[in-house]
């Protein structure tokens, strides 16, 4: 009897020292969840994290990649509720303002010196700025430039100047259209959302001197400039773009313009490498680029893009993930990119450093390009007329994704030869007034 | 009544039609899988056929873990829901009462709400429950979300049962359990087989709670298809492959029970 009491004495001691040796392990080793977006550049982010787990052995990753869309509703969902799922985000700079105003982010303060964040691209880093503090680290950043096809337009016998018009633009995709050998001399996104044609619909919107809403808040969208985008916008969709272009966003306008049936095409720089690349693309050595476009209003604010990691307040590891963050976008990175997958490879568009590195210059002949493209985006500028919001190819306001996609479906009904110009314009003009009526603004 | 040759030709044109116009998506998906990403896009039929997708998707991502969380939520949300809806059914088949025909209706209508509108409070009961992450929480969401379909299943076949042999069970001495367990399972085996089988394949290829509710624990291959789409960059055949990979173990599964499969659904339709 007592033999048998002792061993289960033994047996709760033991239980207990196991129990105490689990717990102070879970103490010491922390294991951080990130939710990531799949593109090229968080994909080698996943891969070279083992060099961040030898160096950090105390610290776990954990991996969730989702579709973009996807991600933004499973994040929110997330962070509303308060529930830290996730120690680490890759949100756009469109949500980094809007998210910090909630009080959802971090701020990211006390940065290494060794961190040198006065290396970040000034713009990229204004865009992640809330009341003075950084909420977001960038991860890569991008605007938007023209790619076209050099051997069309030396067949055309034209020459792409070195700051193109949009009206020159026009003339040269009516050269060089070809409907019967399927060639297109314009592509640009008319995928219906806020992400996608209302992306370069903005974008094209403030270089003809437009806005979406004016000081007080009202929608400006049944305005002369806005119809003169749009009309282009129309026109050259339907007398030289591909066929079905409404189904066409990002992804599609690069597969069409990687097997050659593309003159023409308007859209962000990351694509540049991609066009690029002989294993992606049958046109890698005849594609030529040029800045955006300029309308008549030159110096608006044109695209800039990043995907940013940020750490939400509800995290409860918010060191060993400001750790991670700080490793992902530092120069030593950059390096470590450089170094397995070659200076063509590391993520752009976010510090100074990169563009200044020689290596980088040769290995990327767009990377001049990209880093004036980010520079003269200026998302924080004004358009012709003042406004009241940021953003460069979107409304930094948390209604602007339900109003940019229903404004988007009505624009691309004009497309489609539902609606005119005219029309469309109207109908999004009362759909946003709406809206906005709705979301109780002018706010003070 | 024999069929006219042009009646065969009709029935032999259409019965292959259906068929080849339904697994016509599934084909391009597996051919497209074989695919580079520059032609993956493009309609050609000829082309060399390479597993770089594969490759590439296996580098990535940690398909057994996938896989297994799919294999378990699975078959864990349809046994769960089958040990609540015999008894279910059993009850509202033999013992109905006034209100039986109107329970039965409710839960059908529990299906007609779009999931995105509990989004929330779900989220917020797994959350202050612990279930986030989970295999347990999306056993539990997925036996509910099925609840309802089993049950009028199992009602339905249970209805072709007449009373009287369980009676004659009763009379030699059967309780509740045994009733069941001996005589009503056995009868009813197709129509239970099928149903589970039909449970188990919404289980694997339910993907809104499945993405919502897990992170990287729990993650069933719903979660694995869905880390291959991408706003920038092709990606077509990748997720091909992802996909073949995804539906390839329930696909084969669903061939090798066609037989129960069919024989269930269309169980007690001709008598």
């Amino acid at each position: 009897m007592v033999r048998v009491q002792h061993s289960g004495v033994a047996a709760v001691v033991t239980g207990a020292l196991f129990l105490f040796a689990g717990a102070s392990a879970a103490r010491a080793d922390s294991t951080i969840t990130i939710a990531t977006v799949n593109n090229g550049d968080m994909v080698v982010m996943q891969k070279l994290s083992s060099e961040f787990e030898k160096q950090h052995p105390d610290i776990h990753l954990r991996w969730v990649v989702l579709e973009e869309n996807v991600l933004r509703q499973r994040v929110t969902t997330d962070i509303a509720t308060k529930a830290g799922q996730f120690d680490i985000l890759t949100i756009g700079n469109y949500e980094v303002p809007i998210w910090a105003k909630q009080g959802w982010l971090a701020a990211m303060d006390n940065l290494p010196a060794s961190y040198d964040v006065d290396d970040l691209l000034k713009p990229v880093r204004a865009g992640l700025t809330y009341d003075g503090k950084l909420y977001g680290l960038p991860f890569y950043g991008e605007s938007a430039m023209t790619y076209y096809r050099t051997d069309l337009f030396q067949k055309a016998g034209i020459k792409m100047p070195e700051a193109p018009t949009y009206d020159q633009i026009r003339g040269f995709a009516d050269k060089i259209t070809d409907k019967a050998n399927k060639i297109y001399g314009m592509c640009l996104r008319g995928k219906p959302g806020w992400g996608e044609n209302m992306a370069y619909v903005t974008s094209l919107v403030n270089a003809e001197g437009g806005q979406w809403f004016n000081m007080q808040w009202k929608p400006m969208i049944d305005s002369p400039p806005w119809h003169k985008a749009i009309s282009f916008y129309d026109d050259i969709l339907k007398a030289d773009g591909p066929p079905g272009a409404t189904s066409n966003g990002f992804n599609e306008n690069l597969a069409l313009f990687s097997s050659g049936h593309c003159g023409m095409w308007i859209d962000a720089t990351v694509a540049g490498g991609m066009l690029y690349d002989k294993k992606q693309s049958t046109v890698a050595d005849k594609v030529g680029f040029a800045p955006m476009p300029t309308g008549a209003f030159p110096g608006a604010p044109t695209w800039l893009w990043s995907w940013n990691l940020a750490i939400p307040a509800s995290s409860k590891q918010q060191d060993a993930a400001r750790t991670f963050v700080t490793w992902a976008t530092s120069k030593e990175y950059i390096q470590l990119v450089a170094k397995t997958n070659g200076w063509v490879s590391v993520p752009p568009g976010t510090r100074v450093s990169t563009y200044e590195n020689a290596d980088y210059q040769k290995a990327a002949p767009f990377a001049g390009f990209v880093r004036k493209a980010i520079e003269v985006a200026n998302p924080n500028g004004q358009t012709q007329r003042p406004r009241p919001y940021q953003g460069a190819q979107f409304v930094a306001i948390p209604e602007f994704q339900g109003i940019g996609t229903q404004v988007g479906q009505t624009i691309a009904g004009t497309l489609t030869g539902q609606t005119t110009v005219d029309q469309a314009l109207k109908a999004a003009q009362s759909a946003t007034e709406r809206t906005m009526h709705q979301a109780g603004y002018p706010k003070n | 009544m024999r069929e006219t040759p042009m009646q065969r030709l009709l029935s032999f044109i259409l019965g292959w039609g259906t068929a080849l116009l339904l697994f016509f998506p599934i084909a391009w998906m597996v051919l497209t899988s074989f695919k580079s990403e520059r032609d993956a896009t493009s309609p050609n039929l000829f082309f060399t056929p390479s597993l770089d997708s594969y490759h590439e998707v296996f580098a990535r991502a940690d398909y057994l873990s996938f896989a297994l969380n799919s294999v378990v939520i699975s078959v864990g949300g349809t046994v769960v829901a089958l040990l609540f809806a015999i008894p279910a059914a059993y009850a509202m088949a033999f013992h109905p009462t006034r209100r039986t025909r109107g329970t039965l209706l409710w839960m059908l209508s529990t299906k007609m709400l779009p999931p995105v509108g509990v989004l929330v409070p779900i989220y917020l009961l797994f959350r202050t429950a612990g279930l986030l992450d989970t295999r347990s929480g999306l056993v539990a969401i997925y036996a509910l979300m099925n609840l309802p379909i089993v049950v009028w299943m199992l009602f339905t076949f249970y209805k072709e049962v007449p009373n009287e042999i369980l009676e004659a069970g009763r009379m030699d001495g059967a309780k509740t359990a045994g009733e069941v367990w001996f005589l009503l399972l056995p009868l009813t085996l197709p129509g239970v087989a099928s149903t589970g089988l039909l449970s188990l394949i919404l289980c694997w290829n339910e993907a809104f709670w499945s993405l919502n509710l897990t992170s990287a624990g729990a993650a069933p291959l719903t979660a694995f298809i869905a880390s291959f789409s991408s706003p920038e960059g092709l990606f077509f055949a990748k997720l091909s492959a992802a996909s073949t990979m995804a539906v390839a173990p329930i696909l084969v599964f669903g061939w090798f029970s066609q037989r129960q499969l069919v024989q269930g659904l269309t169980f007690g339709a001709v008598k």
